[in-house]
């Protein structure tokens, strides 16, 4: 076993669950802008509840992208292609929700507002099942030929795995949103969001829960077995904290859950990081997609500074925004006063 | 068109489109800073506006430059896999570097700057926006080596056919980085610089056509006030302060890109020599910089062009530093890139059904002659309008003139047109290659790819057409948007960014009895929210 490419599996491993745990929720909250919110104040709280954050919890994905770039080009370069179509979904998606994130309020009108609640929405959503789709197919397979190149066509990595891998993520980001709406928020929004997460726990974990047994009986070893099995018994802590309106505790166990779930994935398909469906040979693995020692020992002193010290001060920021959000924090919708009414180039001078 | 060329198309259109944004966001983040500085230092009122209000234009374009530089690092993976295989041990470092160190500071900072008005103490708030500014500059500094890599391949050795990193210290300090790097940030600046003067002059020219601010008999404006909120005299300081900073920001800009641009241009003439006699346009060896060329610059043989005004000495000048020395042509240089690199592509299957094609080895020539030249036409102009705007506007404000007014404005172009011809510029010049050759290296340890051999050879040309299509279009419907929120937001002036201000002198007057703090619901609302 190969010491440094074992290291990067585990921090592109922790760059991902990172990524789920933060963007989890604020993708979760993304499309409970439309399923949950009533009104616009109550949009306006569950946005708030993220603003500060969700650019920040973004660059997890970012950088989980780019160190799987440095780390392991083959396996970048190979996924990314292969799942061309779908990540340029998952990018126009992102792209409209980060804009919508900022702009939505720029403007005082309700179609304005509309639009860009369902930028929103469906950005959070097509960008969750993206990712849950991309990473459920790194785990089941590709069909790649010997140089890792897609073979069969545009669709040819669709399969029944890309939906529950996409269902699986946006699942959890719903439930994780509730957890951390109940957390976060006071009023009724904190308690409509408690009642739905204790409701609807066992139904969104469901596809997440079926990925990670599939892998199990696919790949498991023992100590990924007994993670799966621990990470049921999280999430039924999650469900009576929530029940006993320990809401902080069942965020908490919201986050040992995904921990344990993703650990028992990817440590079963570890060495592969990327199977080819057609012929095992043309696996791609810790060893064979990895970056040289030198690279990769210069990344390691980097990241042994640089992800504690970005835990720190993300830890921080919410920290200092660390207060409930609710309907009386929300100021008036900021309604024009323009200083300058007369429009200089379209008048004669 | 083939999935190369697509590709292609794809990668310039959304790497020039997201450089829009990103010399903004930096130049701009640099001023916004130094303003709530001096706020901070002097508490004076003008500050606090120019803050809110630039502020809020930076952060409206902020956004933009976020979501489309995602796109920059899948585009990588998705349509150049075999780049990413072949360049990733070396090129993904600083990429990776890049999201640890600088982006997630930059992000996270920013969202604490956005929400953190009276959250945070004030110095503490000061701090997070300088810490994503540092962060924002950082990010450019790792982008910056990427991309010097590309131009001039350092610190690695081919083993086992591709490059690997034997040198993390030559690779973060190549030459050719250290200085684009600060040439970059020139060119942000320059930006902010056109877009604060283009911007300022708007609004003091709206102050004395409504008649706000009138001239007095000494020739100085004597500032007004309306009876609309945030048009009071304050509101003139803002505008003057804002229009000089940018012309003095332009104009050291100006120098700054002038400086680290010509220390670039000598080690491209020694780095990418061919890109360089492109860029002018030179078939023979010579010693001239040609002000204006004719002819065919596409054509294969350079011997249709010719320079119809030439200025002797100073391609050797920019070149060497002299003005003696001959440069060498487009016709020498083809032959020994010839010798070095084949003439022909080899019969690997990574080149698809371009294996064995003759390599054209000359950029194509109206790009690289005309992108050098309006980058540094559009950057001399916007230099020398702020040097006209900081000689116009001594008096306090400037002319009633509508069309001077909406020059500057438009000015506000000029130094993104010339940040976009320097890139297209680099960029097209050091074709045919992806990884352009290094040339103090020799035989068997070169390292270089050709732009033909890098793109995925697993997506096809409907994939890459689609993709093209779709961000082209999303791009802009969002460009639009943006710019009608920069306009709307820009008429309002600073009350746009400040509601406060057309709200607190009214509240003063209702109940001036009440003193500060005494349980108004206020103190409960967010400062800042969605």
């Amino acid at each position: 076993m190969e010491l440094l490419p074992t290291i990067w599996f585990i921090v592109i491993a922790v760059l991902w669950t990172g990524y789920l745990f933060l963007e989890g929720f604020d993708l979760g909250v993304g499309m409970l802008m439309k399923l949950f919110a009533r009104d616009n104040t109550e949009r306006r709280v569950l946005l708030n509840t993220v603003g500060p954050v969700w650019d920040g919890n973004e660059v997890w994905l970012i950088t989980a992208g780019a160190a799987t770039f440095a780390a392991f080009p083959l396996w970048y370069a190979s996924l990314f292609s292969a799942l061309y179509l779908p990540l340029l979904v998952v990018l126009v998606a992102l792209i409209f929700r980060a804009v919508a994130f900022e702009y939505r309020g720029k403007v005082d009108a309700d179609a304005w507002r509309a639009r860009w609640d369902w930028a929103i929405a469906l950005g959070s959503f097509l960008a969750a099942f993206g990712v849950g789709a991309a990473l459920a197919l790194t785990t089941t397979g590709l069909p790649l030929n010997a140089n890792g190149d897609r073979v069969g066509g545009a669709f040819a990595w669709f399969s029944g795995y890309a939906v529950l891998g996409g269902l699986a993520v946006v699942g959890f980001s719903l439930l994780h949103a509730l957890a951390f709406l109940a957390l976060k928020t006071d009023g009724d929004v904190r308690h409509r969001a408690r009642r739905w997460f204790v409701r609807l726990l066992p139904v969104l974990l469901l596809p997440l829960a079926g990925w990670a047994l599939i892998i199990q009986f696919l790949e498991g070893k023992p100590w990924t077995w007994a993670a799966v099995i621990m990470a049921v018994t999280a999430a039924a802590a999650a469900w009576f904290l929530a029940r006993r309106g320990s809401e902080g505790r069942a965020f908490m166990a919201m986050g040992v859950f995904l921990i344990l779930g993703s650990a028992s994935i990817f440590g079963a398909v570890f060495p592969v990081v990327l199977p080819s469906t057609l012929e095992p040979a043309f696996d791609l693995t810790v060893a064979n997609a990895s970056s040289s020692d030198y690279t990769l020992g210069l990344m390691s002193v980097v990241a042994a500074v640089g992800l504690p010290l970005v835990i720190t001060y993300q830890a921080w920021t919410y920290w200092v925004f660390r207060r409930r959000v609710s309907a009386s924090h929300i100021p008036a919708a900021h309604s024009f006063l323009p200083a300058i009414a007369v429009k200089a180039f379209t008048t004669k001078g | 068109m083939e999935a190369l060329e697509i590709a292609r198309w794809q990668f310039g259109i959304t790497t020039v489109y997201h450089f829009m944004m990103v010399p903004l966001t930096i130049g701009l983040g640099l001023v916004v800073a130094v303003m709530q500085t001096l706020w901070h230092r002097t508490g004076k009122a003008e500050y606090l506006r120019m803050t809110k209000f630039w502020g809020k234009l930076f952060l409206i374009n902020f956004i933009m430059g976020v979501a489309t530089g995602i796109v920059q690092e899948f585009q990588f993976g998705m349509a150049w896999s075999e780049y990413s295989r072949f360049v990733g041990d070396v090129f993904g470092a600083p990429l990776a570097l890049e999201s640890l160190l600088a982006f997630f500071v930059e992000s996270t900072f920013l969202g604490l700057w956005i929400f953190g008005w009276k959250q945070l103490k004030p110095a503490i708030h000061l701090a997070c926006l300088w810490v994503a500014v540092v962060g924002s500059v950082f990010s450019a500094y790792f982008i910056i080596v990427a991309n010097s890599w590309m131009q001039h391949p350092v610190g690695a050795e081919i083993i086992d056919g591709r490059p690997v990193m034997t040198d993390a210290w030559a690779v973060f300090t190549n030459n050719t980085a250290l200085v684009a790097f600060p040439h970059t940030l020139m060119g942000a600046l320059a930006v902010a610089g056109g877009f604060l003067l283009g911007i300022a002059w708007y609004h003091l020219w709206r102050r004395r056509t409504d008649g706000i601010d009138a001239i007095g008999v000494d020739g100085r404006v004597v500032p007004g006030e309306a009876g609309i909120p945030g048009r009071d005299r304050t509101d003139h300081k803002v505008w003057i302060r804002s229009l000089r900073i940018g012309a003095v920001v332009a104009m050291i800009s100006f120098a700054g890109t002038a400086l680290t641009g010509d220390l670039q241009g000598k080690l491209m003439f020694e780095q990418q020599p061919m890109k360089m006699a492109a860029a002018e346009a030179a078939c023979h060896d010579g010693t001239g910089f040609s002000v204006l060329s004719i002819g065919n610059l596409g054509s294969k043989n350079c011997d249709d062009i010719k320079a119809l005004i030439e200025v002797p000495g100073i391609l050797s000048f920019l070149a060497n530093g002299d003005f003696t020395t001959e440069v060498r042509g487009v016709n020498g240089l083809l032959d020994q890139y010839k010798t070095d690199y084949g003439t022909h592509l080899p019969d690997n299957p990574i080149y698809g059904e371009r294996a064995g094609q003759e390599i054209e080895y000359v950029p194509v020539m109206e790009v690289t002659y005309w992108g050098f030249r309006m980058m540094i036409g559009f950057g001399g102009l916007a230099a020398l309008a702020a040097l006209i705007a900081l000689w116009v506007t001594r008096k306090g404000t400037v002319p009633a003139s509508r069309w001077l007014m909406r020059l500057a404005v438009f000015g506000i172009l000029a130094p993104f047109g010339a940040n976009a011809a320097g890139w297209i510029f680099t960029e097209m010049g050091r074709q045919p290659f992806v990884v352009a050759p290094n040339p103090d290296l020799n035989g068997i340890d070169q390292v270089f790819m050709f732009t033909a051999a890098a793109v995925s050879p697993g997506v096809s040309a409907g994939e890459l057409l689609t993709s093209l299509i779709v961000l082209t279009a999303v791009y802009a419907v969002l460009l639009v948007v943006e710019v009608k929120l920069l306009v709307k937001y820009i008429r309002g002036g600073v009350v746009s960014a400040m509601p406060e201000l057309a709200h607190t002198p009214a509240d003063e007057n209702e109940d001036p009895t009440k003193g500060p703090g005494t349980g108004k619901p206020a103190d409960d609302v967010l400062a800042f929210a969605y």
